[in-house]
């Protein structure tokens, strides 16, 4: 295997590692998004549950009680942006700004609180953490050509939670396309007062779209501090939620296209660190920033009109009136 | 559901804020509680550390200054029914304009030329930052507040690039440009007044502080008492009556929305040419995002938004305090009050308003009938 086609392989895996939290929150943008609630509340949901995750797993010493503690506070942040835009027909972004800075200044007052290390969590240990699983054979099929290093380096040795957010794709496209609760849930973002007439509540539906949403970020926010990282640092979302966000807007509210979209971001991200300080023929030193910035600028031609169309349920943004 | 009566004007204008506000400060003192200090102690400090030190008010009021424009900026696009969430970005931007003016000129020019130039160009380049996002919402259909968020972090990435690279003061490694010329400097309040005899403390405030107060008036004129003003208006209350009164809606939308991102840079004056005298990484610190809130406390009206803006000052002047006070709780609470008023006065500000509307039209029935 020649050496550009190893360093693509590497990239892939880094691509697949930074993807992840990407794909589990986007597809809580589609469940709450296709229910009519706008979520920029993402972003606020995974910070405060990496920050669970990662105080639990210290504390308590496994690391899937981190990740139960990262839901529940990410179902908690859910709750309030449903009972402020669902119950009392508020504002969903100025709701969803409100959880982010929520957030923000939580996890950093709580972790101050706890553990006086200036708003982190202390370092993991290994046994807090997930660790990478190395599938059968790895090492054996190693010698098969091609094959084997992606089998040993993009296939096994990824931790439990990037393989449960890859599952959350088939499994999203499936309630929403092929149960009745995702028909309803769909109907209800489109047109909330037919589902109002055919005798099934608005309200108790988008409740349901916005906790499952809090329960994908949970997941998403555990897997930033106990699977990719060893533990909380301040703002360690860095804005994934709203990247996760655009990836929802770029795959047209639809599972298997924003999960496209999160492995074309996560490649760009990937691809952007290794081509640091390189310069490349024609085009000279790459400026990463500008590279960072792709997914942004795409999600604004995209939204635009300039490639492709993207358009959003019908009824976001709406809160519903009896 | 029952009918709910209306509220009255006051209880609107000023009660119901004021019980939102409340609201937000019991949940935050809960939170202090929860983490074992006292929330009374805790606000003690923050008032003494906003109002009471020696040139405790002047950095109060520096933050004040940041607040008003980035606060008037949502204002004005609210007006028009547009949720303007970029003004981090139209500030980040806003620097630019003002510091490429400074870095430029000031070495040949003097201060009375350099100065109107670098405001202008805050203005100018913050503008440009919400003018396409505008344009792209009324002629191309993309959601406001999708495209202003990724404006902002559009922003953010042009910034680091050109501060970390073309922009960067030679030999230095920390990203920012090189300092102006003191003809590109904003004049300090201390400064200002000191021309005139008086002794003040040494604070942050600058001249941008007047700017700010004229902007405030500007805003009030411009809304209530002009021709595009009613527009703006018209359009946020009912863009389809606004279209067949003959107003072109897609053109108010764009110059309101340019005239909010101007507003939001006209923050790097403060940051920019007041304080720091160069443009530095993430100078906006989620002033931009504060903004929202001042909006929203202040009602989108001038008035409100300059007590809204003080209130902020002294929470993040008070909060800086509390890092010195107190093992357990730091300058983060601000965050964390912030985030409870966006809450309780923006998205759950219909919550108070059925009960209270309710209780005062019972008290007012009582009373009648207590007069018969």
């Amino acid at each position: 295997m020649s050496d550009f086609a190893f360093q693509l392989l590497l990239t892939f895996d880094a691509t697949l590692r930074l993807a992840t939290p990407l794909i589990l929150c986007a597809m809580a943008g589609i469940f709450s998004e296709r229910s009519g609630v706008i979520d920029i509340s993402l972003e606020g949901k995974m910070l405060a549950s990496a920050f669970a995750a990662a105080a639990v797993a210290s504390l308590a010493g496994s690391p899937w009680l981190g990740v139960l503690a990262a839901i529940g506070v990410s179902v908690i942040l859910a709750l309030v942006h449903g009972f402020a835009c669902i119950t009392h027909r508020g504002n969903q972004v100025v709701s969803g700004l409100a959880i982010n800075i929520l957030a923000s200044g939580l996890t950093v007052t709580v972790g101050i609180a706890l553990f006086r290390q200036g708003g982190q969590t202390p370092p993991l240990a290994s046994a807090e953490r997930f660790r990478p699983i190395q599938w059968w054979f790895a090492d054996g099929l190693d010698k098969v050509p091609v094959a084997g290093a992606i089998y040993r380096e993009l296939i096994s040795g990824h931790n439990e939670l990037v393989y449960i957010a890859l599952a959350t794709v088939p499994i999203s496209a499936f309630v929403l396309y092929k149960t009745r609760f995702g028909l309803r849930l769909r109907a209800v973002g489109e047109m909330p007062k037919a589902v109002d007439c055919a005798g099934i509540s608005v309200n108790w539906l988008r409740y349901r779209a916005v906790i499952i949403a809090g329960v994908l970020c949970g997941l998403a926010g555990a897997y930033l501090s106990t699977g990719q990282g060893a533990g909380f640092v301040r703002e360690m979302s860095a804005g994934k939620g709203y990247i996760a966000l655009a990836a929802v807007i770029f795959g047209k509210w639809r599972p298997v296209y924003a999960l496209l979209a999160c492995l074309m971001f996560g490649f760009l991200e990937a691809g952007a660190s290794r081509l640091q300080g390189i310069d490349l023929p024609l085009i000279g030193e790459v400026p990463v920033q500008l590279v960072l910035a792709l997914p942004y600028i795409m999600t604004v031609l995209l939204l635009a009109g300039f490639i492709g169309r993207a358009s959003p349920p019908a009824a976001i943004g709406e809160p519903y009136v009896k | 559901m029952s009918a709910v009566p209306p509220l009255p004007k006051w209880a609107d204008i000023f009660l119901l804020p004021v019980i939102n506000l409340l609201a937000a400060f019991v949940v935050c003192g809960l939170i202090v509680l929860a983490i074992g200090e006292n929330p009374l102690t805790a606000l003690g400090v923050m008032v003494k550390g906003a109002f009471v030190y020696p040139g405790s008010l002047g950095y109060t009021l520096y933050y004040t200054t940041n607040f008003i424009f980035t606060g008037l900026a949502v204002a004005v696009a609210f007006h028009a029914m547009m949720f303007n969430i970029g003004g981090e970005g139209q500030a980040y931007i806003g620097g630019l304009g003002a510091g490429l003016a400074s870095l430029w000129l000031a070495p040949f020019l003097p201060a009375l030329l350099v100065l109107p130039l670098a405001v202008a160009g805050a203005a100018l380049f913050g503008a440009t930052w919400g003018f396409v996002p505008g344009y792209l919402q009324a002629r191309r259909g993309s959601h406001i507040v999708i495209t202003t968020i990724m404006f902002n972090f559009i922003a953010a990435s042009i910034m680091v690039w050109l501060l970390a690279g073309p922009l960067i003061q030679a030999g230095q490694m920390s990203p920012q440009t090189p300092k102006f010329e003191a003809s590109g400097q904003l004049p300090s309040f201390q400064a200002l007044v000191g021309v005139f005899g008086f002794d003040t403390a040494s604070s942050p405030l600058n001249m941008s502080f007047l700017i700010a107060l004229a902007a405030l008036f500007a805003v009030w004129v411009l809304i209530w008492r002009t021709r595009l003003g009613y527009e703006i208006r018209t359009v946020g209350q009912n863009p389809d009556a606004a279209h067949y009164a003959g107003i072109n809606v897609p053109r108010v939308i764009i110059i309101t929305l340019a005239i909010s991102g101007a507003l939001a840079g006209l923050m790097a004056t403060n940051e920019v040419l007041g304080v720091q005298h160069r443009v530095v990484l993430n100078f906006t610190a989620g002033y931009g995002f504060t903004g929202i809130a001042v909006a929203l406390m202040g009602r989108n009206h001038p008035v409100g938004i300059f007590l809204a803006s003080l209130l902020f000052g002294a929470l993040y002047q008070g909060g800086a305090e509390l890092d010195f006070e107190f093992q357990s709780i730091t300058r983060e609470m601000v965050l964390l009050i912030q985030g409870m008023i966006i809450l309780f006065s923006g998205a759950l500000a219909y919550m108070f308003n059925p009960p209270l509307a309710r209780l005062i039209a019972a008290l007012t029935r009582k009373r009648e009938a207590a007069h018969v």
